[in-house]
């Protein structure tokens, strides 16, 4: 009975004793962890269902239309008043003028006239340009801020996600995928 | 300059006594002198004093905008009022480390002078368990968080303090705070002492439960404070997100509260002596955890410190060691020190004591896993997920209603063995509370079971603690407590449920309705302070009975560092606050009022308060002989 | 008689916890309506959480992100979606992170069964306490 009683009591200090020391690990592991948190890539299709107004004419169509006839979409968000996007602007023509990808741009929370005038400072890399009034139709794709780049195949899948503006090393992925 | 020097050289001789009263506590448990020798007191009291000055070079440092400094160039201006420069001195981490270390050996020397007529062993062993944190925190500080660091070539013009923290409550939250989470320190040592020097009775229970009560009423102060502060400079009227670093004060107050009814029972009856001290233990443990958590930066919070991951590792280790050196001390002493032939009866106080105590662990059980949870599943799987209110409410709200029941009829056991009678009063009580119930839940017009049950256990706990306070022999700190408890939980209920909020863009000279009242913006003013350039909103709320609230809040645009904070407006009264923010938008002449009512939250701030009251109410009538 | 007395009021006792539990079952039939409304958003924004300042919800930040987020749950909420799809859909899109409400799954078993296995086995300890027979 008392040999059953220490047995007992041992097997928990040795429960308790392994649990301290994993927690340790794991918090120490934690530290080194990234801590803002960004969404990662779901296998899920995006939601394309839902209308879009043409930044130049007006013409409002269906997403989903949008994205037909090619391999490769890459949708970036941008504004004029957002700093980093006129960084990214010559990876953009780049990627414009070395690859076949259809370029579509939402233009995130802006006035007409200053979108216009962006793209005439900075150069025109895209097939066609949508306007997100509301920042609504950016939050269809699971975007967050701006400037923001998704890059999508044919079957309207998520394949890479850019959070901020683009560098050289994500051009020449971007490159790598969409070439072979 | 020299003062920051003297500062930092009064921080190592600090360290230097903590190792030698460390040995010489050491020597002397071997010598059979009667009392310890005035030269470890002394020694003591030195420590204190040396961290004492570098804390008021800290502050002298911080005063006169001294920017050889870095804490000082980091986190002040020349240009913040007087009152903010001081209370810059512990708003970052550095310096608040360097309070946590002041507490640390305060609450010592608090120990030394109150122990007095206590067993000499016991005494040493506690100023030597206490050396160890102490030696661990001034490594601490000296190595990854020196608060004495100098820059060159020297600035002339500092970076500023946060302006967010530029607020008369949280410049008093910290010491405050503090003196609650770091005063769990000496209960710990003491607990590991009196285990090893065979002193866990009624005559330790009796002495450390002032130590208990010191620590339980400052982090209840504390927690206080913070709330407060959130409730008026966060802007959206919240005063509890279950937010992680709030979390953190939260559990040691709840095991510091589970550990307050456990010491009186064992001052009673020589009774769970062992789980006693492993309740001192966790308390502590749970505030280096705490610590470990908010000072690492592990955490996705609204107030995080700025962060660097040697500090992080240095404290894990730290805590580890520590709890690892309790937990073989605890195994070694443990069939030694705890005897105990006495029975427990089913109707009798310990049994609500444990009662109280099951269910106290079991919403920290809840705080705790809340908290880490999220950290783990990163860690082990790669998940990351949100643990939000959501999750507190429905594992805690179900439970409250049998523990406010328990609580509420838990006074009313005697201790050893209660004989039950029903009396017509206690009937005329349940009557009572359940026609307040019903009635509180048809106007607040919540058609949900658990609601209505939660309000009847609340309502209940308060009648039944104002019930006994007709008692012949009545323990104040204990009713004060209880009925402190009952109304915050009624309070924080009634608002929950009855906020209402309006949000609009609007422009100068618009209006708009929130239920029978007309808010009307009159008029936008610009004025210049020292410290920021405000944008002033005038409002004027017309109520149900056409009489005119005015309210005006601001955007204030500090210039060090260059960031925009909003200051709500509030307009009390007993029954519910008017809370009013307004922001810019972007490009726009639009403003974003957000208009709200807060109903009872001059209550919350009250029943705290009273909670605090009986708290204080069991320091000062310790002497007399009183049931809790 | 002191006796009867005593009975009497136990019987009391149990009318009026009778009469009680009568009353409290038919409270659930109330249950009210789901239509539309400015709370419905209040109460989904305040369980969302805000992806650009991280420690906040979207009912309290007043970010970019946040407005969008707002008006995107306004649609949403007019074109007939329940509370339910809009927070699965926007977990889809965003993770689990997101939402406050971390939901009963695989990752979150432990999570809400732990505190509830240590109340029970809290509980046991205490019944065994009491009742040991010395």
């Amino acid at each position: 009975m008392q040999f059953l009683e220490k047995t007992k009591k041992s097997i928990f200090s040795l429960f308790i004793l392994i649990l301290l020391i994993l927690s340790f690990f794991v918090f120490k592991f934690a530290l080194d962890k990234e801590k803002v948190y960004s969404p990662k890539i779901t296998d899920e299709q995006i939601f394309t269902d839902f209308e879009v107004e043409d930044l130049i004419d007006g013409r409002k169509i269906n997403f989903s239309k949008v994205l037909f006839g090619k391999n490769f979409y890459l949708i970036n968000i941008w504004s004029s008043w957002c700093e980093p996007c006129k960084d990214e602007s010559d990876k953009l023509l780049e990627l414009k003028k070395e690859t076949s990808i259809m370029m579509v741009g939402i233009n995130y929370k802006d006035k007409k006239k200053n979108a216009l005038n962006f793209l005439k400072l900075y150069g025109d890399p895209f097939d066609q340009i949508f306007i997100d009034k509301q920042g609504t139709i950016s939050i269809n794709f699971g975007a967050y801020g701006v400037p923001e780049t998704f890059l999508i195949n044919d079957h309207n899948k998520v394949l890479k996600k850019y959070i901020g503006p683009l560098n050289d090393e994500d051009v020449f992925e971007i490159k790598k995928i969409t070439n072979n | 300059m020299i003062i920051s020097q003297l500062g930092h050289y009064s921080l190592i001789f600090g360290l230097l006594t903590s190792i030698l009263i460390f040995f010489n506590s050491s020597i002397q448990i071997k010598k059979n002198d009667a009392i310890i020798s005035d030269k470890t007191t002394g020694l003591i009291g030195f420590q204190f004093f040396f961290v004492f000055i570098s804390f008021i070079s800290l502050i002298y440092s911080f005063l006169i905008s001294d920017f050889s400094n870095e804490t000082v160039y980091n986190n002040s201006h020349t240009t913040k009022p007087l009152f903010y420069k001081i209370t810059g001195t512990w708003g970052n981490h550095e310096g608040s480390l360097l309070l946590w270390l002041l507490v640390l050996t305060g609450v010592l020397l608090g120990f030394i002078f109150k122990s007095k007529n206590e067993p000499k062993k016991y005494r040493l062993l506690t100023t030597i368990f206490h050396q160890i944190i102490v030696i661990g925190f001034f490594v601490f500080v000296l190595k990854t968080s020196n608060p004495f660091n100098e820059i060159f070539p020297v600035q002339t013009e500092g970076l500023g303090l946060n302006p967010i923290l530029q607020d008369p409550a949280l410049g008093i939250h910290p010491p405050i705070l503090y003196l609650g989470y770091v005063g769990t320190s000496i209960i710990f040592s003491a607990a590991l002492a009196s285990m090893m020097s065979n002193y866990v009775n009624k005559i330790w229970a009796k002495n450390i439960k002032f130590w208990i009560l010191f620590s339980w009423i400052f982090l209840t102060g504390g927690i206080l404070l913070g709330s407060i502060w959130a409730y008026y400079e966060l802007g959206w009227g919240g005063f509890w997100f279950w937010d992680p670093v709030e979390n953190v004060s939260l559990m040691p107050w709840l095991s510091l509260t589970a550990l307050l009814h456990c010491i009186v029972t064992l001052e009673k009856r020589e009774l769970l002596k062992k789980w006693t001290i492993v309740l001192c233990i966790i308390t502590f443990a749970l505030s280096m955890v705490g610590t470990f958590l908010v000072r690492s930066g592990i955490l996705n919070s609204v107030h995080t410190f700025a962060n660097d991951p040697s500090r992080g590792i240095y404290i894990l280790t730290f805590l580890l060691v520590l709890i690892l050196l309790s937990f073989v001390i605890f195994i070694i002493f443990e069939n030694k020190s705890f005897t105990q032939k006495s029975e427990i009866f089913i109707f009798s106080k310990e049994t609500a004591v444990l009662i109280n105590n099951w269910f106290i662990l079991y919403f920290l059980s809840v705080v705790l896993i809340g908290t880490i949870y999220p950290i783990f599943l990163d860690v082990i799987l790669d998940e990351q997920i949100s643990v939000g209110p959501p999750f507190y409410n429905k594992l805690i709200l179900p439970f409250l209603v049998p523990f406010v029941i328990f609580m509420s009829i838990g006074p009313s056991m005697k201790w050893i063995k209660t004989n039950f009678r029903i009396g017509i009063k206690s009937l005329l009580v349940i009557i009572f509370t359940l026609i307040l119930s019903f009635i509180t839940v048809y106007y607040i017009g919540e058609k949900n079971i658990l609601i209505l049950l939660l309000f009847i256990g609340f309502i209940y706990l308060l009648l039944k603690s104002l019930d006994q306070l007709r008692q012949k022999t009545k323990n104040f700190a204990q009713i004060f407590s209880h009925i402190g408890f009952s109304l915050l939980l009624i309070s924080i209920l009634l608002n929950s449920f009855l906020s209402k909020e309006i949000i609009k863009n609007i422009q100068v000279g618009e209006s708009f309705f929130l239920k029978n009242e007309k808010i009307i913006f009159k008029k936008i003013a610009i004025e210049k302070e020292k410290n920021y350039e405000s944008i002033i909103g005038f409002f004027e709320i017309l109520d149900e009975k056409n009489k005119t609230i005015n309210l005006q809040p601001e955007i204030r645009i500090y210039n060090e560092p260059d960031m925009a904070t909003s200051e709500a407006s509030i307009k009390t009264s007993l029954f519910k606050d008017r809370f009013i923010t307004i922001n810019i938008i972007k490009d726009q002449n639009f403003f974003n009022v957000r208009y709200q009512h807060k109903p009872f939250m001059i209550w919350v701030w009250i029943s705290t308060l009273i909670i605090m009251l009986g708290g204080l109410f069991a320091i000062f009538r310790k002497n007399k002989e009183v049931n809790i | 008689m002191t006796r009867m007395f005593l009975k009497s009021k136990k019987l009391l006792i149990i009318k009026i916890l009778i009469i009680f539990v009568l009353i409290t079952i038919n409270f659930k039939n109330f249950a009210i309506s789901s239509t539309y409304s400015e709370e419905q958003t209040i109460n989904i924004t305040k369980n969302l959480r805000c992806l650009i300042c991280q420690g906040q919800t979207i009912h309290e930040s007043n970010s970019d992100f946040a407005e969008s987020m707002k008006k995107y749950i306004k649609s949403e909420l007019e074109d007939g979606k329940t509370n339910e799809e809009i927070f699965s859909s926007l977990v889809k899109k965003y993770g689990q992170w997101i939402v406050y409400d971390p939901g009963i799954s695989r990752n979150t078993l432990l999570l809400w069964s732990l505190p509830l296995l240590l109340f029970l086995i809290g509980g046991a300890i205490i019944v065994k306490k009491i009742f040991r027979k010395i």
